[in-house]
């Protein structure tokens, strides 16, 4: 333990450190060394092109992808254009600049994914230089061709290339130059000598950084921080300035304050030579550390990697808390604390005083936070676990302290351990880890494949399935559709079992991406698993598969899909149809040869046609449809339509009886009550109308015309298919005792009691009821009796008694 | 103004406050005094969920009924039509707009859809030169509508006819939104069971749209334990009998809509002779009729044999507790009758409408009611011919033929073209169209070769009962006098022994039956205390009538049921408005 400030060099106030991350595992023929190498910050990747400049068709250089740990992730011959530059997107994409201004974009794992141009001039006067650099807006490309004119992209996702303003008196490339970003502007930095310029859209403006002299030389190199806060220049005569950029465009320079009693952190430089890396705080003084091969170096926001063909380190200041626990000597209540810790387990008493040493300054809550935030900040587990032992160790004398922090950061520090292992390769601080976001982080993990281990991450971090293992999944289902060896039912299967019903996993992102690989068959598959038709339709569109889509928008149910459908020529649905017009219905039935459907479409039309003729037409196409779909029931009906409405027009024509329209019942009330006694008999006959209804209605449409000679005629016709009841029951309703009386003899014997109770002849109705031995219909006999009829009551109560003794 | 709607076993009062909120969020939308422009339709279920009082806070000043021309002229800054997307209304909207402009004012066009906005709808708005007129164009989710303590409706009319004539499954969709929205609300339902194909169809679309909405887990309790979708057409029987339950009657004879009824004026206008000469007889007397007033509560779901003495026992106790006012000597006591005061006048005058109510029933005549009892075939043969014969409302015609074909699984062919015959001769040929539907809808078929079922199922479900209890019931079938609705006893079955003891039966009614389960986050299941009844929410697609709403409720009160009764449907009807809505009537040529 105490050999921790071994690897921390003093510069002014602080300390540096460097941190061993990895033997790289990759095995460098000619180490890095004439290669053009691009590394990607946060831990990214490394992309290296062996010997871009050689343009000997024979033997192509070698385009190699590592992980950060020298892992091999993809290798294959470039076979394009000369190369000038490489770099990383912020999505982990690769970017290769070529000489003719082409920037030709590989994902991860070398397959390539588009391309495109730096502008046409840039064809003929060729890249001399590129930059690729990183804004919030996404990564951007800046390039200087030999004709000295400087072209940038903001933002390759979203391409507007600007062509920068001439530099005056600029004679091929700039001496160097970096881009620099804020906000939404960009602009570009470059030196000519000893002359310093600022390029932005328009204009192209001298700068004269305050207390650099042009007799400090030609400036040879300039570099701005990983935050474009600061900037450093070097001059040929070996000074080197640097400067807090207080807003990068105006470029005021403030003098950084010498040796500012340090409470933050302090800038420094790091200059590499062949052999010597140098670092040089403010305070004017280094420290060098000699290096043995060509190095590439990688500005990370907390440090700068330093990649080797053999290892790889992290140069960082000792973070302040860090200073605090472990410098020599320190008393710090942190410092203390992992002291007491260490004295305890060796079951020391000292441990006691420790603790009370703190106590006494009521210090330990800030111990055990300078323990639990040091811990983040190591890299080496051991040193990690002692620190959080002792932080356990002195949460047990608090009495109410958030755990909060403490849990967290076990957490955090697991997952960083896990993905800093040399097989993931993802060397993250826990500082580049709280900037890059955990959900970053599980993309990058899914961008590398590392399936399982990001759905470990986001399981141990309890991270809500929308957002953590969904993700996780559909990504590597998407990755899984492409897998060429495979079939599609196995693939389909595959997805199916591993995504199931993962919530928020979109099956038909899922089947777009096998469709846009060419496997439309295993699309269909996948969209069988789509919980929302609403997704599946469009896509299967536009597969041109119309059928498939238009049952998948049958069982949605929502009637609104169907309008992907309209103006396709094609059997629809007629709910689909419904709301739209009458006629597109009937085309629909005469496709789908639905006669039945059809007839009753044109028996619809016939009522809203206003002529006859067109009326008739339209019922006799209904039979003819009718006729077709062998409903010989309306067949039949139909024709009695046609010839009923015949026939109202005629007798309208010649009587003027107002019919058309009427049913078959009322026309023939009609008739009858306008006299036409032989029309009506007609219709009765030619319709076959039964006789009860007949009967019926002759029998009230008489009354009701006080025809009553007419009417005892009638009911001698043929015996009275209803009864005679009715003819008692209809007369009394028309106020007619007297003819009433007429039909009561003829009443059947059953209805010979309410016959006479009808015509109120109450002695009648006893002698029936009498006669007929029928208590109830005594009952309703006595029960209509008032006191004046004494005689009937007493016989009806002797016949009941009568009735009773039996 | 909805209390109501919170004392019973689910506080649907939760429900209506969150369509309450968004209808402000909307109003809110648009700034300014505003006028809105009713789609007809929506007035009733709006009605259900907001008064103009809410309306006029969030500064509504005019409302007008959609129509063709020019809009009423109005001082407003916002016109906002509220409409149902459908095509035709689209005319009106941008007949309206069209001749706004050539009277160049500065107003701003909303549009609200309800209950969703719909590509066609706004397709159609286009095509028509409009849709840019509107600053907002919104949906306003409205499915289910708290009706009253224990039932929704959704108020969609044609859910039926769509479901079965039209093969249109946009209500089922509906359906099933309608139902994730309250599941948002009352927590996951557990337990979906079903029978019938639109059962299947809604469950199938609930669980698709909950993978569909699956990253939020419902973190809320479920409220219901079980919800049971039920088909219409698994029960076609029940809604063509007459309900017999005091509500049901008044359903059927003067029709109920949104909570409201409209009775001839002449009962009421005697009652209130002080004052009646303001009522003028002529208008319909108008009242609202739900559980929030307490003598409708306690008689509503009673058949309507038993409502005499119910009022009567009501009438003693109400005159009773006026007596009290003698016995109140001191200041206390008087000052304690007065505070009571109200309420005792308010039950009076329920009292009295009531008691008018059920005078104006009685009175209509017994040949009303179409029951459902085992009767020879030809007897009734002869009963329906005499019907035509005397030609009886052709829809209580309709109800007893589908009646007769439904129980005997179908006419005999002869049978059945003749009682079309006499149909379409006597009330019109145009009537082809609505014999066509109900062919369709399976009201009306012929037999075929196949086994006659129903008299197994009455059997086994004892759908059939000799002595009904109408005064004190002990079984679900008072509500009809004897016959116990089929819907009701598949659900009494359901919470008990389980349907796995009928499944024969099960069998013979159409569409398959399920049961699903859906997975509740850990630490959601409930733990049930001793004796807690268990809720069920009972979804009938295609309608469902008073009656058996009064039977489910019936099945809550019995004490050891252990289960209780929430109710939801596409909507209240009754074998006239369902009949009605079955029905095709071609325009006629000149009128």
């Amino acid at each position: 333990m105490a050999f921790i400030t071994a690897s921390w060099n003093p510069l002014g106030d602080a300390f540096y450190r460097s941190t061993d991350l990895y033997e790289m595992s990759w095995s460098l023929r000619d180490g890095l060394r004439d290669s053009l190498v691009a590394a990607a910050p946060y831990g990214g990747p490394i992309a290296l092109l062996r010997e871009p400049q050689r343009r000997s068709p024979s033997s192509r250089p070698q385009l190699e992808i590592y992980s950060a740990s020298g892992g091999t992730v993809a290798s294959f011959p470039w076979k394009s254009g000369p190369v000038v530059q490489l770099g990383w997107t912020v999505s982990d994409e690769l970017l290769c600049i070529q000489e003719d201004g082409t920037v030709l974009i590989y994902d991860l794992f070398g397959s390539f994914k588009r391309h495109f141009s730096m502008g046409q001039e840039v064809v003929q006067s060729q890249v001399m230089e590129a930059k690729v650099f990183h804004s919030p807006y996404g990564t951007g490309i800046a390039i200087v061709t030999s004709s000295s004119r400087f072209t940038l992209a903001t933002n390759i996702d979203d391409l507007k290339l600007r062509r920068l303003p001439e530099v005056p008196g600029l004679q091929g490339k700039p001496s160097c130059w970096v881009v620099l970003t804020q906000d939404r502007q960009t602009k570009v930095l470059l030196s000519n000598g000893p002359e310093l310029f600022i390029l932005d859209n328009t204009s192209c403006t001298v700068v004269c950084p305050p207390g650099l002299s042009p007799q400090d030389g030609n400036i040879v190199h300039m570099s701005v921080s990983f935050s474009y806060k600061y900037l450093a220049l070097l001059t040929d005569s070996g000074h080197l300035w640097t400067a807090l950029l207080l807003h990068p465009f105006n470029l005021e320079f403030t003098c950084l304050p010498r040796c500012r009693r340090p409470k933050s952190q302090q800038p420094s430089v790091v200059l590499m030579w062949d052999r010597l890396l140098l670092v040089v705080g403010v305070c004017n003084e280094t420290i060098q550390y000699p290096i043995e091969d060509p190095c590439v170096l990688v500005g990370e926001m907390d440090g700068v990697r330093i990649i080797s063909s053999s290892n790889q380190e992290l140069l960082q200041e000792v973070p302040l808390v860090c200073q605090d626990i472990f410098k020599i000597a320190s008393m710090a209540p942190g410092a203390l604390l992992l002291e007491a810790h260490r004295e305890y387990e060796k079951s020391s008493q000292k441990a006691d005083e420790y603790l009370r040493e703190i106590k006494e300054q009521s210090m330990l809550g800030e111990a055990v936070r300078q323990c639990v935030e040091a811990a983040g900040h190591e890299y080496d587990t051991n040193t990690q676990k002692s620190l959080m032992r002792a932080a356990s160790f002195g949460k047990c004398f608090l009495t109410d302290f958030s755990p909060d922090q403490f849990v967290t950061t076990c957490r955090e520090l697991r997952v960083l351990n896990a993905v800093r292992d040399s097989s993931v390769g993802l060397p993250l601080t826990h500082t580049q880890f709280k900037q890059l976001t955990l959900q970053v982080l599980i993309d990058r993990l899914v961008y590398r494949q590392f399936y399982p281990l990001a759905i470990e991450v986001c399981r141990y971090l309890k991270i809500p399935d929308y957002q953590g293992v969904s993700r996780v999944l559909k990504h590597w289902a998407s990755c899984k559709v492409q897998q060429k060896d495979l079939t599609d039912d196995a693939i389909a299967r595959a997805v199916c079992m591993k995504v199931g019903d993962s919530p928020g996993v979109s099956y038909s992102d899922i089947a777009a991406k096998a469709y846009e690989c060419g496997r439309a068959e295993l699309a269909i598959k996948l969209l069988d698993f789509e919980a929302r038709s609403g997704e599946q339709v469009p896509l299967l569109l536009k597969m041109k598969r119309s059928q498939l889509a238009l049952s998948k928008a049958v069982e949605s149910g929502d009637t609104d899909l169907g309008e992907c459908f309209t103006g396709r020529s094609q059997p629809l649905q007629t709910g689909f149809c419904k709301l739209q017009e009458q006629e597109t219905l009937k085309d629909l039935y005469n496709q789908d040869d639905d006669h039945q459907e059809l007839a009753n479409y044109y028996v619809t039309a016939s009522y809203r046609e206003k002529r006859l003729e067109g009326r008739l037409s339209l019922l006799q196409s209904a039979v003819d449809e009718y006729n077709k779909a062998k409903n010989e029931f309306a067949v039949k009906t139909t024709e009695d339509e046609m010839r009923l409405l015949r026939f109202q027009r005629k007798l309208d024509d010649e009587k003027g009886a107002g019919l058309l329209g009427l049913s078959l019942q009322v026309t023939m009330e009609t008739l009858l009550s306008l006299g036409l006694h032989k029309q009506a008999e007609q219709l009765y006959k030619d319709f076959r109308v039964p006789d009860k209804r007949y009967w019926w209605l002759k029998l009230k449409s008489l009354a009701e015309k006080e025809e009553w000679d007419e009417l005892e005629k009638f009911s001698k016709s043929k015996k009275s298919p209803i009864g005679y009841l009715a003819f008692v029951e209809v007369c009394i309703k028309c106020n007619n005792k007297y003819e009433a009386k007429k039909y009561v003899s003829k009443v059947t014997p059953e209805q010979k009691v309410k016959a006479h109770l009808a015509v109120g002849d109450l002695e009648g109705a006893a002698d029936a009821a009498i006669e007929r031995r029928n208590e109830a219909e005594i009952g309703a006999v006595l029960s209509r009796c008032s006191a004046s009829n004494s005689l009937v009551i007493e016989r009806l109560n002797r016949a009941r008694a009568a009735i009773a003794k039996k | 103004m909805a209390a109501h709607l919170s004392y019973g076993r689910v506080n649907l009062n939760i429900l209506r406050e969150a369509a309450r909120k968004e209808l402000r969020e909307f109003l809110d939308k648009c700034a300014g005094s505003k006028a809105i422009v009713w789609d007809e339709y929506l007035t009733g279920p709006f009605g259900l969920i907001a008064q103009y009082s809410l309306l006029k806070e969030h500064e509504v000043e005019k409302m007008f009924t959609l129509k063709n021309g020019r809009l009423p002229p109005a001082d407003v800054k916002n016109i906002i039509f509220f409409v149902r997307p459908r095509l035709e209304l689209m005319d009106i909207i941008a007949d309206n707009i069209t001749s706004e402009d050539r009277h160049h004012s500065s107003r701003d066009f909303h549009i609200l859809f309800v209950p969703r906005r719909s590509m066609l709808c706004e397709q159609r708005l286009k095509e028509q030169g409009v849709l840019a007129s509107f600053i907002n164009i919104d949906e306003y989710i409205l499915d289910l509508i708290p009706y009253d303590g224990d039932l929704l409706s959704m108020e969609y009319e044609s859910a039926f006819r769509e479901c079965y004539l039209e093969n249109d499954q946009t209500s089922l969709y509906h359906t099933a939104k309608g139902l994730m929205t309250l599941q948002a609300l009352y927590g996951t339902i557990p337990q979906i069971y079903g029978k019938g194909e639109c059962a299947r169809l809604v469950a199938n679309m609930m669980l698709r749209m909950k993978r569909e909405f699956a990253g939020s887990q419902n973190q809320i309790l479920p409220v219901f334990d079980t919800l049971l979708l039920l088909d219409r057409n698994v029960d076609l029987l029940t809604p063509l009998a007459t309900q017999l339950t005091y509500e049901g009657l008044i359903d059927e004879i003067y029709g109920i809509s949104n909570g409201y009824v409209k009775l001839p004026p002449e009962k009421f206008a005697q009652k209130k002779q002080g004052e009646g000469s303001k009522d003028l007889p002529t208008e319909p007397k108008k009242l609202q009729l739900n559980s929030a007033e307490e003598l409708y509560a306690e008689i509503r779901d009673k058949n309507f044999n038993a409502v005499g003495a119910a009022l009567s026992k009501k009438a003693k106790i109400i005159s009773a507790a006026f007596e009290e006012r003698h016995n109140a000597k001191t200041v206390g006591e008087i000052k304690q009758f007065v505070s009571q005061l109200p309420h005792m006048q308010a039950a009076r005058s329920s009292l009295a409408n009531h008691t008018s109510i059920a005078e104006l029933i009685k009175d209509i005549t017994s040949a009303y009611i179409i029951q459902c009892f085992p009767i020879k075939s030809h007897y009734v043969n002869t009963y329906i011919e005499d019907c035509i014969a005397q030609k009886d409302p052709l829809i209580k015609i309709l109800r007893l033929v589908c009646m007769q074909s439904v129980c005997n699984n179908g006419l005999k062919h002869k049978v059945m073209d003749y009682y079309k015959r006499e149909i379409l001769q006597t009330y019109g040929y145009e009537h082809i169209l609505t014999l066509n539907n109900l062919e369709k809808a399976g009201l009306l078929k012929p037999q075929t070769g196949s086994r006659n079922n129903y008299p197994t199922i009455r059997k086994t479900l004892k759908l059939w009962m000799e002595d009904a209890n109408e005064q004190n019931p002990n079984d679900i079938s008072y509500v009809y006098s004897g016959y116990s609705p089929l819907s009701i006893r598949l659900t009494q079955i359901l919470a008990r022994p389980g349907w796995r003891s009928i499944e024969e039966v099960l069998k013979m009614l159409p569409g398959p039956h399920f049961e699903e389960r859906q997975q509740l986050p850990s630490g959601l299941h409930k733990k049930r205390q001793q004796g807690e009844n268990r809720t069920t929410l009972v979804f009938f697609l295609g309608g469902v009538t008073y009656a058996e709403i009064a039977a489910l409720r019936f099945l809550s009160q019995v004490e050891d049921s252990g289960m209780e009764y929430v109710i939801a449907t596409t909507k209240l009807i009754n074998g006239t408005t369902w009949i009605k809505s079955l029905m095709d009537r071609p325009e006629s040529p000149t009128q």
